[in-house]
């Protein structure tokens, strides 16, 4: 498990490091170097493991060749996270050392959520993503929003961490472990206490993926946190918290006996996100407002890998990870660039920005899910997966509606940048060539992953 | 002393907590009913840790402690910072945001 070590020895590093070390430049391009670092010592890992689930630490851990390749398709969204965004994150506040330590201590959460074999790891899992991004959200001291958000994160997840350890705790009655492989909760009439440990351990989960009905945190909290660290929390922590979703319903609570009792509640918590993310995203004015609502209508996609269960929705959660966190980083990163952030702020930004406007289009087609771009193949695999399950067509037929919607408030930028007349206000000095060629190589690889998506999924 | 009464017991707590946070608007109290939800599980796991003859579950209360001790740090840091700017610790401040 390197990636594990390496990501929390990384973090504790720059933690010390942003003692001795005043330079911002050196702390970013440390924090970049790490999570080269991390990203090659867990190649060297995968070798190591195959299909089939090795035990780590007493069963602690399980990994699989599926654990290692998210991690991997995280550390490389951060890599890229960092080169985009780095410079704004070094500059929220004067404690440039901290900020890209508490990114590692989340990293560290993430590759727990992606192999944890224990309940225990799960609950530390989701702690250790949590707990670094309630004071990431309140990270501009000086903002009396960013304090709010902070705030009201920091209550609301703790609410749902309660919810989540009474779900172990029921769970834990009925079945007399907290392993997930060895819960057996197949095979004999299941009792009242194991349901209600289910239910709530969905509910709490689907409270940190921010699906509806338990999304009313998201926009306040994404809209008053600083921007960079909008574009960390609702693209690695948001896929983080979706494999351990899936990887808890699947493995523990995968056998056909077991998920009759939740597929319905599951269903009906993708059909509420799906129609209230998007429905909900149409009629906001600021952009960063909208990808708030963009993120909570992307979950009612995810959700799909988790409900669907086979191999397909396996393949779709890493493609649609990838996909969703590459191209939500990506308008982030030029939402940065905006001085004003409303759809009006992006009038006119095609003739003074032509680069800049045309990778934004790019990212959008492929958060629709236009052919051709990493988040059509995504949203097809997921859509598939439920197909092939079986007697949720219907969900599927709304979510193909729902991404109709969605086009609207995608196309409204779209079109703000290329056929409205207007003087968009940018920070020139910001949009270097170095910026410009990473933008351009992350709108490639989305283009690359939506024709050739064996880039990843050879890899399983 | 049968396991069911256990049950009830952090059932009525969990509860007591969950109402808590939902109808008080003050930030530490909200803190506080928190606290209180986290220790019916706690006392919750070391009921079925007897029942079942299994000492996992005793390890997974200190776990429970550890983390809510870190995150009683993280939190009232949130909170004093709040006050500083308001003055005040009502959540109702936190509506704000809506718009």
């Amino acid at each position: 498990m390197n990636a594990l070590i390496s990501t929390a020895v990384f973090g504790i590093f720059l933690m010390i490091s942003g003692l001795f070390i005043k330079s911002k430049q050196a702390i970013r391009i440390l924090a970049i170097s790490g999570v080269v670092a991390a990203f090659v010592l867990n190649i060297i890992d995968f070798r190591q493991y195959g299909a089939s689930a090795t035990e780590l630490f007493h069963g602690m851990l399980s990994v699989t060749n599926f654990g290692l390749l998210f991690i991997e398709i995280i550390l490389g969204c951060v890599l890229v996270y960092f080169l985009l965004s780095g410079k704004d994150l070094a500059n929220i506040g004067h404690y440039t050392g901290e900020y890209f330590a508490l990114i590692f201590f989340i990293l560290c959460g993430v590759v727990l959520a992606a192999t944890y074999g224990n309940m225990l790891m799960l609950f530390l899992s989701i702690e250790i993503m949590s707990i670094p991004q309630y004071i990431l959200a309140g990270s501009d001291k000086h903002n009396l929003k960013s304090h709010e958000a902070s705030l009201k994160y920091f209550l609301m997840g703790a609410f749902s961490t309660g919810f989540l350890l009474m779900g172990i705790a029921l769970l834990y009655g009925a079945t007399g472990s907290f392993d997930i492989t060895t819960m057996n909760l197949a095979g004999r009439p299941i009792d009242a206490m194991a349901l209600a440990g289910i239910i709530l351990i969905a509910f709490a989960l689907a409270f940190k993926v921010s699906a509806a009905p338990f999304h009313f945190w998201t926009p306040d909290v994404y809209d008053g946190a600083p921007t960079v660290v909008t574009s960390f929390i609702s693209t690695i922590v948001k896929v983080g918290g979706f494999v351990a979703f899936i990887r808890l319903f699947h493995i523990a609570f995968g056998s056909p006996d077991v998920d009759k009792h939740w597929l319905l509640v599951l269903s009906i918590i993708t059909a509420a996100t799906l129609i209230i993310g998007n429905v909900t995203a149409v009629f906001q004015q600021s952009v960063k407002r909208m990808l708030a609502y963009s993120s909570i209508s992307q979950a009612g996609f995810m959700l799909f890998a988790v409900i669907a269960m086979n191999v397909l929705s396996w393949q779709g959660i890493l493609l649609y990870a990838a996909a969703y966190s590459l191209a939500t980083i990506g308008c982030f990163a030029i939402l940065m660039k905006m001085k004003d952030y409303t759809y009006d702020g992006y009038n006119g930004l095609a003739q003074k920005q032509p680069l800049l406007a045309l990778m934004n289009t790019i990212f959008l087609f492929s958060l629709v899910g236009i052919p051709a771009t990493a988040g059509f193949l995504a949203k097809y695999f997921v859509l598939s997966a439920a197909v092939e399950k079986g007697g949720l067509l219907w969900l599927v037929i709304l979510a193909v509606c729902c991404a109709a919607i969605s086009a609207f408030y995608y196309f409204r930028l779209i079109w703000a940048m290329y056929f409205k007349a207007g003087d968009c206000q940018v920070e020139e000095h910001a949009i270097t060539p170095a910026f410009k060629s990473v933008l351009a190589l992350t709108a490639l690889l989305v283009i690359i992953l939506g024709v050739w998506p064996g880039l990843i999924l050879a890899w399983i | 002393m049968p396991i069911q009464n256990y049950i009830w017991l952090s059932i009525a707590l969990f509860s007591i907590g969950v109402i808590g946070v939902l109808i008080r608007r003050n930030a530490i109290v909200i803190f506080m009913c928190i606290e209180l939800m986290l220790n019916a599980v706690n006392l919750l796991l070391v009921a079925f840790s007897k029942y079942h003859h299994d000492a996992s579950a005793q390890i997974f209360v200190f776990f429970i402690m550890v983390v809510a001790a870190a995150e009683v740090s993280v939190g009232l840091a949130i909170i004093v910072m709040v006050y500083r700017h308001t003055k005040s610790v009502d959540v109702n401040i936190l509506n704000r945001l809506k718009n």
